[in-house]
């Protein structure tokens, strides 16, 4: 009984055959968002140029969900002139766990799609704001080390506390960096959206069968 | 997408002001300057505007500067000097780094801390340049450099146990299984003492093939072996080639075996030397002899093994043939058929044929043999051209169409001929004639062709590497630059203009090989932190950050360092006086270019550590006192903030 209140109504066999492409649809939808999310663990989620002059092919940084690359070691060279931490200091915790969340992500996705009733919309909520959470993170981070520099750094005096955009340009010392989503982060996005029509699908399927199993 | 649109706005930019600029504006400049339209040609031909690279690399020798400069080509600018054989301080060369390579080359555990380079060799696969190595002979004190062309370092300097002074080196076999160098003025081995009259008996020539494992990337010295020759003075060599592989050639220049005296009323060695019509170009067949070795057929002669001449002529290794007074080079030519020697006082080039060397040797069609017994093969019998090209002949170097190349000293010329045989169709001229001379400025030494000695020579460019220039340049006092001059060799017959002038203000070059750039392919950082380039190694004991440390042993010190941008750690080393201090330094930087130096006044030392390369220095703390050491190499805003200080404790 408790059990069939938290996966909601099921459909009647011969009404399944009836309306496939309506009760399909979700399911369908939420398979999709779960390929999406998979296929991003394997790629960057966001990418940043820091264009110098003496850097003719310009430093980079990508971050994936469990890993920063890319100029690392450079960049944490310059940045001790400033008094910035090491950036593998950041965000430890997330780049630990980062890919089993997802993975929890994708299963709560998973349990969604068999369960017909609004509760599935919550199933799918970490899923749909992870892109913004990512990005939020990631700014968090960026103003937390610009804006807490070690007084006694070699040019200490020099910069004023900074919090480069998390995407877009902005300028830094000598350097513009410049911020762009990479194809995870796009790919983690298009499954938010992807859920969401999810959700609407799955709410014009099954709220009607909720509302008459309520009736009854 | 922003970065695009800027970039894109900044080519229009760039576009709008070319557009603006016309050849109105190019003529007007050229008036202004008095350029004539070979001249703005010439500078097309040339120019290589900023950020571009050069298309051919050149590895000359430095002569007397005991070292290695590496020029591009065709902007012939100097893209560095490789420190080989003398101390070199932007290198930290013997100042820190590289001492026990120098050490190396020590002559009874006396340091010559200088070289006379002559003659690189790049290393070669099939007969052409593969760029991985480059060797170099020191004729002052017979000694042979390797230098690793991922980092363009000295790796090994061996030094020769019998001759005292080389000329005939580096030269490569096809598959740089042997290093050739030959020996130059003759001796008793080892530099022994004998009078001058027992000349004959007791000095003698040599040939050493110095034997290369190419995965060490070092001279095996235990594979090595030499050949006794007769006191002739070797001079140039060359290893042949595809149908000539397995054999090289030598000239010599003193067959008279005069032996000067001036003070005595004695013919100078100029005049001496010069007497007869004709020396002896040397035909070995190395492969032979490298089983003879094997065999066991030789002398050890101060430790080394030596195929004596009676071995030599009983195994049939060697054959001697007349060839014109005085030579310089024997060129072998791309296919290995022909073996060009030019005759400094004769005019004209004369040609071997490898198929009449063969053909004669396997009918002993010899005019005698000289009076060491060595059979000497009739000239008429093995010469296959004679071609009249001007005076002073010295060296050849080819072409990829059937024209070779002679740099003629006395005319201070380039001339082209032709070749016959299989190369002349390639050529509109008849075969074995002059097609051209380009004078250049002045007394040309050797010259050098894009891969001009190779079994696939690439033509487009060749190097006049004069040894006077007399007006070409502002004279920077009386002791005046060498000219290094670029020929285009693109086009036929007579169309070779001279493009581009180089000084030479470090050094006096002799031979330099041309190498395709793509061929080489150098390290911009090493391959990792705490690499040693000494033995292009990790070396277990370099410092990593978080492990410097000052330690103390007995009487020794150990300090271990780190160097990056911009600092030293750490910056306080204090020992006592008296301590043996051995000094690990390790450059953890991984930025292309981001090279510190490690300088320390009064002790002599100065490093050049580049991006992650590693270095250990000893030295004994015998001067008490306070010394500022500093990075001597400008790295970052704050360079002169990078320094520490040595602190020695007077007893």
């Amino acid at each position: 009984m408790v059990m069939s209140r938290i996966i909601g109504p099921r459909v009647a066999p011969g009404e399944l055959s009836r309306h496939g492409l309506r009760y399909g649809a979700p399911g369908f939808l939420f398979l999709l968002a779960r390929v999406l999310i998979l296929v991003s663990l394997f790629l960057p989620y966001w990418h940043m140029a820091l264009v110098a002059p003496q850097y003719p092919d310009n430093l980079h940084l990508t971050a994936h969900v469990n890993a920063l690359s890319g100029d690392v070691a450079e960049i944490d060279g310059l940045n001790h002139y400033i008094g910035m931490r090491s950036l593998h200091e950041a965000a430890q915790i997330e780049r630990r766990v980062g890919v089993y969340v997802l993975i929890l992500f994708v299963v709560l996705l998973e349990i969604a799609a068999w369960i017909h009733n609004r509760w599935a919309a919550l199933l799918a909520l970490p899923a749909v704001t992870f892109p913004g959470v990512f990005l939020l993170d990631l700014h968090l981070w960026m103003s937390h080390f610009g804006q807490n520099l070690d007084p006694h750094a070699p040019l200490s005096s020099s910069i004023d506390p900074f919090v480069p955009p998390i995407l877009g340009t902005g300028v830094v010392g000598q350097f513009k960096t410049v911020a762009t989503p990479g194809i995870g982060l796009m790919l983690s996005a298009a499954a938010s959206l992807v859920i969401i029509v999810a959700l609407f699908f799955h709410r014009r399927a099954y709220r009607p069968l909720v509302i008459a199993a309520r009736s009854d | 997408m922003r970065i695009a649109l800027a970039s894109s706005m900044l080519a229009c930019g760039i576009a709008a002001q070319v557009a603006a600029q016309s050849m109105n504006d190019v003529q007007s400049v050229a008036k202004e300057r008095g350029l004539t339209t070979a001249d703005l040609l010439a500078a097309a031909k040339t120019y290589v505007p900023s950020g571009q690279k050069d298309e051919y690399i050149i590895f000359s020798s430095g002569g007397h500067s005991g070292q290695v400069f590496v020029i591009g080509v065709p902007s012939m600018r100097l893209l560095r000097s490789i420190a080989v054989f003398t101390p070199e301080p932007w290198q930290g060369w013997g100042y820190g780094v590289g001492n026990e390579i120098l050490a190396e080359g020590n002559v009874n555990g006396k340091a010559n801390l200088w070289g006379d380079t002559h003659h690189p060799a790049i290393s070669e696969t099939k007969g052409d340049y593969d760029g991985e190595f480059l060797f170099v002979n020191d004729k002052i004190n017979a000694r042979v450099a390797v230098i690793d062309l991922r980092d363009f370092e000295t790796k090994q300097i061996v030094k020769n146990p019998l001759t005292v002074s080389d000329h005939g080196g580096a030269f490569v076999t096809p598959n740089t299984e042997y290093v050739i160098e030959g020996g130059q003025y003759a001796t008793p081995f080892g530099a022994d003492y004998a009078p001058i009259s027992e000349y004959r008996e007791k000095f003698r020539g040599s040939v050493t093939m110095w034997k290369f494992d190419r995965i060490k990337g070092r001279i095996d010295k235990s594979q090595s072996f030499a050949m006794e020759l007769p006191p002739y003075w070797q001079d140039l060599s060359d290893a042949g080639k595809l149908v000539s592989d397995g054999y090289m050639f030598l000239n010599s220049l003193n067959s008279e075996m005069a032996t000067g005296g001036i003070e005595n009323k004695q013919p100078p060695f100029e005049a001496g030397v010069s007497r007869n019509a004709t020396d002896y170009l040397h035909i070995i067949n190395w492969k032979k002899a490298e089983a003879v070795f094997k065999a066991g057929k030789v002398d050890k002669i101060k430790g080394f093994p030596v195929i004596r001449m009676q071995t030599a002529i009983d195994e049939g290794l060697i054959y001697l043939t007349p060839e014109p007074r005085s030579p310089h080079g024997v060129d072998v030519a791309p296919k290995g058929d022909f073996m060009v020697v030019s005759g400094k006082l004769d005019p004209h080039v004369t040609v071997y044929s490898f198929d009449k060397i063969k053909k004669a040797i396997a009918n002993r069609t010899y005019s005698g043999s000289d009076e060491y017994g060595l059979p000497i093969l009739d000239f008429d019998a093995v010469v296959e051209a004679q071609v009249e090209v001007g005076l002073g002949p010295l060296h050849t170097q080819f072409g990829p169409d059937g024209y070779a190349y002679t740099s003629l000293f006395l005319d201070s010329a380039v001339a082209r001929w032709t070749l016959g045989g299989e190369y002349g169709k390639g050529t509109p001229e008849p075969d074995w004639t002059l097609v051209h001379k380009t004078p250049v400025h002045y007394n040309i030494g050797h010259l050098g062709a894009a891969e001009g000695d190779t079994v696939s020579p690439d033509g487009k460019y060749l190097v006049a590497f004069n040894k006077w220039s007399v007006d070409r340049f502002f004279p920077p006092g009386p002791l005046l630059p060498q000219n290094f001059q670029l020929l285009d060799i693109s086009h036929q017959g007579a169309d070779m203009p001279v493009i581009y002038d180089m000084p030479i203000g470090v050094g006096e070059p002799h031979y330099a090989q041309m190498i395709k750039a793509d061929k080489l392919h150098p390290w911009t950082v090493y391959p990792e932190i705490g690499w040693d380039p000494a033995t292009q190694t990790l070396d277990p004991m370099a410092p990593k950050p978080k492990m410097e440390r000052v330690e103390r042993t007995g009487d020794g010190v150990n300090v271990y360092s780190t160097l990056v941008r911009s600092h030293f750690t750490p910056e306080h080393v204090t020992v006592k006086q008296g301590d043996h201090v051995t000094w690990r330094l390790t450059n953890i930087e991984r930025a292309v270019d981001a090279t510190h130096g490690f300088a320390v006044p009064q002790y002599n030392i100065n490093l050049s550590l580049e991006p992650g390369e590693t270095a250990t220095i000893e030295f004994v703390a015998d001067v008490p006192g306070t010394f500022p050491f500093y990075c001597s190499e400008f790295c970052s805003a704050l360079h002169l903030e990078m320094m520490g200080y040595l602190m020695v404790e007077p007893k």
